[in-house]
Parts: structure tokens; sequence; C-alpha cells
């Protein structure tokens, strides 16, 4: 429809009877003006991404040049003057192993919020309340999460018997995995109550039950939103910083195991970016960079796919995510 | 239609039905598990947070580590609160919004108006991309932007350069999607009689979408309210009130990201918090009840 008054714009234009006038003159006149401005705004956009990649690049060139493509797989992390050495490896496993134990910690949780807005109590009280709660998660700030994991979570997850004074990969997962599930509820539960009611009623009218009319008819034709909502989610994981940064360790290696410490890329940018300078600011601001790629190509995938859903990105652009 | 049929099993109604209620009762037990960090997160803020919080709370300055260890030692409430907290992050917030909504609105006005262009596409992609940029990467690049070549030092402006690019995407897509519900007869109508595209924006456009940009908007800084990674690379913090946007300034995340530091402010951080995440909530929900009257 949008098209239609562009293309009514363009007669106006080119319209002989345009440029009759002083009237029509003088509405042409601030008509490019107006769309001056309005494409103006959109170079201004297009700029500051140009620059943000621009700067990453430029700041991180020196440390490529030191220490080559190896800095990616290197798991060296070396402040000592001297003997200078920085590798990004600790940090991205950390980030990936820490995102995808959170997915993995979330998806029951948050799915089965899902099916219980989506579905078992859709458009009830409760649905609301328990929605209602489910998105106030979303308005915690990343810093409260961190507090509320460094002296609630953990204290319980050592009298659970957890190793290193409950700091570690794992605490770290399960805080990201609450801060994901206000994401990933909502998301699902949008894409599950798009699922058409013909479709769903065709199979309770053969008789089947709430649970196999969802496993059978639901998930499968949602299964696509759902996956975008997940991966998504996992975007937002990877750069979470406060909460992890006070809680996962921040000790510079390849975690060990499940309960070993560690550091994520956001999280060493935090802690380390205070006394930086010279190489060590150039390998932070590598690893932003890659950091900047790795959530680009996420998002990238998960929008790619959601956009056989036009409604839930609506939907994604007015819910703050 | 089938392939469910043959799932089926027709004839074990009573496995079946038994099935579906534990079904139920997992989706209903862990949706309660859900539910329950956020109950227990607000039930921690106001248990350990309530006691602190007063008129001196949001009016003084933070008290040096000294006279909070010897309050802490008297057994006494902590003195002080985090004015130079509430002012910084006033003043960062306020000016991302400066520099971003105006941005953001056209861009979005620009993106509803252009829908089939290449360069529209192409910005909606980038600003998607931006939208999805961790905060963290925003506090390097206003570093680089700001610190390094305009303020020569930590200040509330780079601070803010941080939280506008962060607020930018948001405001625009929402801006977008905003419009795209405004019923387009309204705007043929007066573009019918001749009025400039320009008064067609401004007094159609923005007016009719308004709520829905004003939820856009609501949202975008309730979101960077409670951002602290960037800042700690762009604004540093502040141990006093500083109005001066080009010198190191606190905000209310930063000091409880100090008072998390020091042993002897501890104290503080509960009650922090608990102002901050209401005006985050307070925000969020004043943005969905304008959001809701309006469908």
């Amino acid at each position: 429809m949008s098209n239609a008054i562009s293309s009514l714009f363009a007669g106006f234009k080119k319209s002989p009877l345009g440029d009759l006038g002083g009237l029509g003159f003088k509405g042409l006149s601030s008509d490019k003006i107006t769309k001056a401005v309005l494409l103006l705004s959109s170079f201004i956009i297009l700029l500051v991404a140009g620059g943000m990649v621009y700067s990453l690049v430029e700041g991180a060139i020196p440390a490529f040049k030191e220490f080559g493509v190896g800095f990616i797989f290197s798991n060296n992390w070396n402040p000592t003057s001297g003997s200078e050495n920085y590798g990004a490896l600790p940090f991205i496993a950390g980030t990936i192993i820490t995102s995808v134990l959170a997915l993995l910690i979330s998806f029951p949780l948050s799915f089965s919020a899902s099916l219980f807005l989506g579905e078992y109590y859709r458009g009830t009280k409760m649905a609301k309340v328990l929605g209602m709660m489910v998105d106030l998660l979303a308005g915690i700030p990343s810093i409260v999460y961190g507090l509320w994991a460094f002296y609630v979570l953990r204290p319980f997850l050592i009298s659970l018997g957890l190793p290193n004074q409950g700091f570690g990969v794992f605490t770290a997962s399960i805080i990201l995995a609450i801060m994901i599930i206000p994401y990933a509820t909502s998301l699902s539960n949008e894409i599950i109550a798009m699922v058409p009611n013909e479709l769903k009623e065709a199979a309770y009218s053969l008789g089947a039950t709430k649970s196999e009319v969802i496993i059978n008819v639901t998930i499968p034709s949602a299964r696509s939103g759902i996956i975008a909502g997940y991966i998504l989610s996992f975007g937002r994981a990877l750069g979470e910083t406060m909460a992890v940064t006070m809680i996962i360790g921040n000790s510079n290696v390849v975690p060990d195991g499940l309960f070993s410490t560690g550091n994520t890329m956001a999280s060493v940018i935090a802690n380390q970016f205070g006394e930086a300078d010279g190489l060590k600011l150039s390998s932070l601001i590598a690893i932003g960079l890659l950091l900047f790629l790795l959530t680009g190509i996420i998002n990238a995938i998960g929008k790619f796919i959601i956009k056989r859903w036009p409604k839930i990105i609506r939907f994604y652009f007015q819910n703050r995510i | 239609m089938t392939t469910v049929i043959n799932k089926i099993d027709i004839d074990n109604l009573k496995s079946r039905t038994l099935k579906d209620s534990f079904y139920k009762g997992l989706v209903i037990v862990l949706s309660l598990v859900t539910i329950s960090p956020i109950v227990l997160i607000i039930y921690e803020l106001i248990a350990k947070g309530i006691k602190q919080i007063s008129f001196d709370f949001i009016l003084k300055t933070p008290p040096n580590s000294y006279e909070a260890m010897t309050a802490l030692n008297a057994g006494e409430i902590i003195p002080g609160g985090i004015a130079n907290g509430i002012t910084g992050t006033l003043i960062m917030v306020i000016m991302a919004s400066v520099f971003a909504i105006p941005i953001g609105v056209v861009a979005g006005i620009y993106l509803y108006e252009n829908p089939g262009k290449f360069l529209a596409n192409f910005t909606r992609n980038v600003s998607d991309i931006l939208q999805g940029v961790p905060s963290i990467v925003l506090g390097l690049i206003a570093y680089i932007w700001v610190v390094k070549n305009i303020t020569n030092g930590y200040s509330a402006l780079a601070g803010s350069v941080s939280l506008a690019i962060m607020m930018l995407p948001m405001i625009v897509r929402s801006t977008e999607e905003t419009l795209k519900m405004i019923p387009i007869s309204i705007k043929e109508a007066a573009l019918a009689l001749g009025v400039p595209y320009y008064k067609v924006i401004i007094k159609i456009l923005i007016p009719t979408g308004f709520s829905g940009l004003l939820t856009g908007i609501l949202l975008g800084i309730s979101r960077v309210l409670g951002e602290t990674a960037p800042l700690m690379l762009t604004a540093l913090g502040s141990t006093m009130i500083n109005l001066d946007i080009t010198k190191p300034t606190s905000a209310i995340p930063l000091l409880i990201w100090e008072f998390y530091n020091d042993p002897n402010m501890v104290g503080l951080i509960w009650s922090s918090s608990l102002l901050l995440m209401i005006m985050v909530l307070t925000l969020n929900i004043v943005s969905k009840q304008i959001a809701a009257r309006t469908k």
C-alpha cells in the first residue's frame, strides 16, 4: 500500500502540472528537502555501523599483525610486559560453552512457559500473570542478576557441593539461562499462538488429546519459528557481560569441565579493560571484533529464518528484545 | 493429517489420557520453576534493600570507605546515598535520547516511506545487526570514538554515545512497525488535499502513531537505564555529583559495581539495585500500558 503512495508521489513529481504555478513549485522544493532529511538519517545509521566496523578493525590490526590468525586459536593470555602474548581461544570457548549450556538449561523452562501461555492456559488470567512475571525478568538489569547470582545462587550451589567457591562455567550458564528466559518464552509463545486453529481443531476432531495435538501439530508447524527464537536468544546470551563477569571466576584458560572457572569474550573485555593499553588494548578490541562478528552471524541466521513469520518481526521490535 | 492418525493409538485411551495429564503437569511445574527466579530476585532486593531507602539515599552522595566501615562496625545503616549516580544516569540517558530519538524516528519514517528500495532494505538490515551488537562492544566503540578522540578522557558524553547507539536501532524499527499500522487512507487524504510532505509527516504520521513511538522510545530508555558494561569503558564513574559532560561521571549501575567491589560499601548494593529496578520497571510498565491502550 505504501508503494501506491510512493507511485502517487512519483506521478506528482513527473506530472507537468507539478511544476506549474508558485504553489506547486513551493510544495515540490519542501518535498525535496523532506526527502533529503529522511535519506540523511538513514545515511547516519549506515555511517554509525560502518564507523563501528572500521574502528573495531583498525583497533584490532596491531593484535592481528603481531599474532596473525593464531590469535583466534592461541590459548595463551599473558599480559606480563616483555613476554606479552595474547590469544582469544579461552574466551571464545568460554563464550560458546556458557551460551550453549544456557540455551540447554533454559529450553525446557522457557518452552514449557510458552506452552503454558500459548496452549494450556491461553487467554486466561493465570496466563496473564505468568506472562507478566516472565516479562519482568527482561526488565532486570544485568548487574542485578550478577548480584543475585553471587549472593544467592552461588551459596546455594556451594551447599550442593559445587567446587571453586561456586564460581565457574556452570553457575554462569544458570544465570545466563534465567536471563534469556523472557526472550525465548515470549518469542516461542507468539509463534505457537500463530499456529492456525483449524489445524489443531482437525486433530482434536480426530480424537487427539491436548498433548498429542501439541506434539504432532503445534510444534511441527511452528518449528522453524521456534528454532529462530532460540537462535536469537542464543545471540543474546553470547554478549551478556556483567552477570557473567561476576560469577564465572575470570580465569583466562579454556574451561576444562562443567564446574571449571573460565572467562567469556564480553567479560574479559570488561575486567581487563581498565589497565589496558598498547597491544593488550588492541587484543581486547580484537576480541570485541570477534564478538561483534559472532553475534552478527547468529542474529543474521535467526532473522533469516524468522522472516517467514512477519508478525513475529513486529512483535520482536515492540518488545525490547 | 494421516501422520497424526498413524501416531495416535486409538485403542489405548486410558494410557493416552494419563500421558496427557503427565505432560500438562510437567508444563505447569516447569512454568512455575521458570517464574521462581523473578520472585526470588524481587524478594531479595526488597528484603535487603528497603531499610536503606530514604530521602538521604536519593539526595546525598556515597560515603567514603572509612565512613562506611565505621557505620558498619557500629551496626548502623550506612550513611549517604547515590545522588551522583542518579544525576549521572539522568544526564547520560537524556543525552542519549537527544542523540538517538530524532535520528531514530526520522530513519524509521524513511524505512516506512520507501519499503521496496534497496537502500531502505539495506538500512533495515544494518539496523537489525546493530540491535544485536553486545553492549560491551558499543562501550569499546564509544571509547575509541569519544574517550580517545573527543573528550580525551572518560566522560559522560562517551557514556551517552554508547547508550545512544544502543537505543537507535530499537527506535528505528519500532517507529517503522508503528507507522505500518496506521491506515494509509489518512495519509492519502492529506496528500490529496495538497498538504506538503513534511506537514504530512509532522501533522499526520507522527501524531497518529505517537503512542506507538512513545512505547518504543520508553522501552529503549528502560533498556539502557540498567546498562553497566558500556559505561565502565566510557563514563568510568565519579564520587561526586558531576554535571560536566566532558568529565568522568557516575551512574546508578556503575555505583552498584563499585559498592560490590568494596567490602565496606556492600551494604548499599541492594538498595541501589532496588531503586534502579523500580525505575526500569516503572518505565517498562508505563510503556506497556501505552502499548496496550492503543492496541
